[in-house]
């Protein structure tokens, strides 16, 4: 119940616990399945694989914090309590450290006891992490006592620095928080930042990207003593003033605002490398996806897990129609043309493959029709790598030499990450405007209609066939935008770049983002295919990328179970998915406000518990 | 489906049209692909073959091929059938699609590998110690892909339980995601093989392969047992009632929580048993294996008709051979090369073809009243 406003007056006192009261039972069990998080992670040769990558020189390293961080995690979710209207909360104090503190113990104890086996037990045959390697950053390069002894220790003092989170008051929590982000930003950013400002890399950071210990700790220091200043606050002022504004004050914002990222985005690229340059042109190329995704499942509601079809459709069209390259049997009079005409065609073309897509499964049940897109997708694909259509796409070979997209005064390529850049800013500002118009256009508000209640919105006039169809048709023209970018951008298409594994990734991006939601689409694309890359582009933290999938995976699940909604939500959206939650709340407001004699105007509501 | 029916009494639309002339088009092309097949079988020189052949004749069918087609179909479509099994139960007690069961049954090969090769290293793969080691192979696969499907049922879905029907679906594809890229990461991304099987299990009795025949019977058998189970048991009663409606199934006083979790170890324990038998049939598994036939999985459900256990494993027998059979059938006697490339466009065209012509499936669906929506 995230809906409940703190400052109710029906709340009853809080109940004073001893420092030991707690479930001891649940402590363990938490304890344990920490143990086998860590275990994992260990197992997955994170840890190892991670180590090579600082993040504070020299005492911390991306390997290490993958496995701190989960102590830390569990403690500060073991005092998360599930306090329901009209009960009383428990009193904060030593109970939640000490809750903490047995959590993380227990869990240390899981490596130890990991440790003890990889020493005296050899199963490296079917485990590939179960490793000297893994057991030497297990024990911290100390032998095997140091190890055994080390995690329990660490454990409990991560699981009690994790629960006495909330023993401090909100302000300072915030600031400490805040403060551990800005450091762990500062260090993975590394690239970008030296990137930027050159001078920063003798400054802040040591060798292999870690920051110097006194930069870390000098970062701490700021942002903790910024956020206590209020930094915080006046960013959530200057929100607060734009959401409230109203009339010709909203637009002239609005302006400003677009203004200002429009101007960042142009300038930026122009002083970085090639690395920063090539990163930006992969986030703006998925993107512009995730944005063709978003109209399909966030405003429509529909599940494609076929949308990398279209992607597909739109690189080899463009590759088709631009690359000499591309296979024998093409008629003679087949043209060749240049790459803004073969998009104007690649447009048509996927439109039209939206149609024959969308056509079939429109009428289908929601999840009959993900796995119905899934096969469509698959079959493009097949169709694309087979030998039956070799002549035409060249089959697994690929269509290569795609000539670069002239533009007389300026040529996209691949080698130039900066024109591709651009290109993309270009496309992505053209289909953010389609978005943000259709999200509140008739077509829009139809959609949304759909995807609450099908036959309540068929009942309502909508033709929900042509509507529906509309959605996938819009979707496939911006797939196909990114697709011929991509083409241009790569110089050659193969089937292979066009694997499920794309769509799941620009889902994952769509969710995590928040469905429906334009910036929250920015948001996701650019934190996840920024700093973990994309299905096979690298990211910030290019050591990730043998374990990006499963961290994708994770995160999908995660999300789901616990934000639904996404970073940053849509309201329509998150009001639809916690609909339950608030039909329950204002039915207690309601028994509540009965019971009151003086009947206060209840706080909150659906409207106040979203703001 | 209602949908559809409404549109029906409102006139026909262009996607109606449209829908016909795709199965008219789909139905045409199977039509014309088997009297193709059927001409080049008596004449292979005939006017079609030679001009679908670019002037060349076309190659006749030998009987053993044929056979061998045949039987390659029924022993993966058993193995289909029986990860079907497990969607449709769950989608029958659900309403979701368990998008991560393929990983199930991939968790069933992997757990068989590891305990076939440590057997064949102590020597036990073969000679008279290789069927009871491989009982006890397919038994521990089959536990702990019994256990898999437990941990994703508790950890995963019953949080959402109640929650809008596409949450879980993705959540599901998350699961899925996540198992194979933690078996990657866990076990190295090559493919692994099996140890050999001893040599009579390639064998052939009347030119069938004895591997396969085994195949098909342990796949026939869990199948006869799984019906056993549900139809005959007091828990297989309490799981259609949950199937058919949840809210009164607990007010009969069933465990609907408990109920849940057998029809997930239920539909694992089938899987593990597919994987395991998997393994023995193809000797490679790799993390990526349980993807298509996951799909292809559901695809079988849905061909027999979600919900319907006998339909599942029907479903199943008919893709697998469908699947085998169509390349050489279909689509090689109208002119298509290199058409093994194209086995798994044929799973997913039946399923659209299947969708669009019958959606409740071959044999029917078996939902509650809230799921046929």
């Amino acid at each position: 119940m995230t809906a409940i406003d703190p400052g109710t007056a029906t709340e009853p006192a809080p109940i004073e616990k001893g420092a030991f009261d707690f479930d001891w039972n649940e402590a363990a069990r938490r304890g344990g399945i920490l143990a086998l998080a860590l275990a994992f992670v260990a197992l997955t040769g994170m840890p190892n694989g991670l180590n090579d990558r600082l993040l504070i020189d020299p005492i911390l390293s991306l390997g290490y914090l993958s496995l701190l961080w989960l102590p830390f995690a569990f403690g500060w979710l073991s005092g998360n309590e599930k306090v329901l209207e009209g009960m009383a909360r428990t009193k904060r104090g030593l109970r939640d450290v000490v809750r903490g503190d047995v959590i993380g113990f227990v869990g240390g104890l899981g490596l130890s006891l990991l440790v003890i086996l990889i020493n005296a037990f050899d199963l490296r045959d079917p485990l590939v992490n179960w490793s000297p390697q893994t057991l030497a950053v297990l024990q911290f390069d100390r032998g095997q006592g140091f190890g055994i002894i080390a995690w329990p220790i660490l454990g409990a003092i991560l699981g009690a620095a994790g629960a006495s989170l909330h023993l401090l008051p909100q302000r300072i929590r915030r600031a400490t928080l805040a403060a551990l982000a800005t450091v762990l930003v500062f260090a993975i950013f590394e690239t970008f930042i030296v990137d930027l400002f050159d001078f920063t890399e003798d400054l802040l950071y040591e060798n292999q990207g870690g920051l110097k210990i006194l930069w870390a700790i000098i970062l701490f220091v700021v942002a903790f003593g910024a956020s206590i200043g209020g930094a915080g606050r006046k960013v959530g002022q200057v929100r607060t003033n734009y959401q409230q504004a109203t009339g010709s004050a909203k637009t002239t914002q609005t302006a400003l605002y677009i203004f200002l990222a429009s101007v960042a985005m142009i300038v930026i690229p122009m002083f970085t490398g090639k690395i920063t340059q090539e990163l930006l042109a992969n986030i703006g190329i998925f993107l512009l996806l995730a944005l063709g995704l978003n109209i399909v499942v966030g405003l429509a509601g529909i599940l494609d897990l076929g949308y990398v079809a279209f992607f597909a459709v739109g690189g080899y069209t463009t590759a088709v129609l631009t690359s000499p390259n591309r296979g024998e049997d093409w008629p003679e009079w087949f043209p060749t043309m240049p790459w803004w005409g073969a998009l104007m065609v690649t447009i048509v073309v996927a439109a039209l493959v939206g149609l024959f897509i969308g056509a079939p499964v429109i009428r289908m049940r929601g999840d009959y029709l993900a796995i119905v897109t899934l096969g469509f997708g698959e079959i493009i694909r097949i169709l694309f790598l087979s030998d039956w259509l070799n002549g035409y796409f060249n089959g697994a070979q690929g269509i290569t030499n795609v000539p670069p997209a002239d533009f007389g005064f300026a040529q996209v390529k691949g080698t130039d990450p900066r024109s591709v850049f651009y290109l993309v800013l270009v496309f992505a500002a053209i289909s953010i405007y389609v978005s943000w118009r259709l999200e509140r256009s008739r077509l829009g508000r139809a959609w949304m209609a759909i995807r609450e209640d099908e036959s309540v919105a068929e009942a309502m006039g909508i033709n929900t066939v042509n509507v529906k169809l509309m959605a996938f048709v819009v979707g496939a023209v911006l797939a196909s935008f990114s697709g011929a970018i991509f083409a241009a951008k790569v110089g050659s298409i193969f089937p292979t770049s066009f694997l499920i594994l794309v769509s799941i990734i620009i889902l994952v991006v769509v969710i995590v983002g928040g469905m429906g939601n334009i910036i929250g689409v920015i948001v996701g694309a650019a934190v996840l295919i920024g700093v973990l890359g994309g299905p096979k582009q690298p990211g910030l933290l290019a050591e990730f990328s043998e374990y990006k999938l499963l961290i994708y995976g994770a995160l999908l699940i995660v999300m789901m179970l616990q934000r639904p909604e996404g970073l940053v939500p849509n309201v329509r959206r998150s009001r639809e998915l916690h609909q339950e939650e608030f039909l329950q709340d204002a039915w207690l407001k309601g028994e509540v406000d009965d019971a009151k004699a003086d009947g206060d105007e209840p706080n909150g509501g659906p409207e106040g518990a979203l703001a | 489906m209602t949908t559809a029916m409404r549109a029906r009494g409102a006139g026909r639309t262009n996607v109606d049209r449209f829908l016909t002339l795709l199965r008219v088009l789909l139905i045409g092309l199977i039509a014309i692909g088997l009297l193709a097949f059927l001409w080049q079988q008596i004449d292979p020189g005939n006017a079609f073959a030679k001009w679908t052949h670019e002037g060349e004749e076309a190659r006749r069918l030998t009987w053993p091929q044929f056979r061998g087609l045949i039987i390659s179909g029924l022993s993966q479509g058993a193995m289909y059938g029986l990860i079907a099994l497990g969607y449709s139960m769950v989608y029958g007690v659900l309403g979701f699609i368990n998008f991560a069961h393929g990983e199930v049954f991939m968790v069933g090969a992997f757990t068989g590998f590891i305990m076939s090769n440590k057997f064949d290293e102590a020597g036990l793969w073969e000679g008279s110690a290789f069927i009871p080691m491989v009982l006890i192979t397919v038994i521990v696969a089959t536990l702990v892909a019994m256990i898999t499907a437990i941990i994703m049922e508790r950890v995963a879905y019953r949080p959402l339980r109640g929650s809008p029907r596409l949450i879980p679906l993705i959540t599901s594809i998350g699961v899925s995601f996540f198992i194979q890229n933690a078996v990657i990461l866990l076990f190295g991304p090559g493919a692994k093989s099996y140890p050999r099987n001893p040599d009579w299990m390639s064998e052939r009795i009347w030119g069938v392969e004895v591997v396969k025949i085994i195949v098909i019977v342990v796949a026939a058998l869990s199948m006869a047992g799984l019906w056993y189970f549900v139809e005959r048991t007091k828990t297989g009663k309490a799981m259609r009632a949950v199937a058919e409606d949840k809210e009164i199934a607990s007010l009969m006083g069933i465990n609907v929580d408990r109920t849940i979790v057998t029809t997930f170890a239920v539909g694992g324990a089938m899987a593990g048993i597919a994987g395991m038998l998997w393994g023995l049939l193809f000797r490679s598994v790799i993390a990526t294996t349980g993807f298509l036939p996951g799909i292809k999985a559901f695809t079988a459900a849905v061909v027999g008709g979600v919900g319907n256990l006998g339909g599942a494993m029907a479903g199943g027998v008919s893709l697998g051979s469908a699947e085998s059979l169509a390349p050489l059938v279909l689509l090689e006697p109208l002119g298509i090369d290199g058409v093994s490339q194209l086995r798994d466009a044929v799973a997913f065209t039946l399923l659209i073809l299947v969708l669009l012509v019958k959606p409740t499936g071959l044999f029917g669906e078996r939902l509650s009243s809230e799921d046929r929506a």
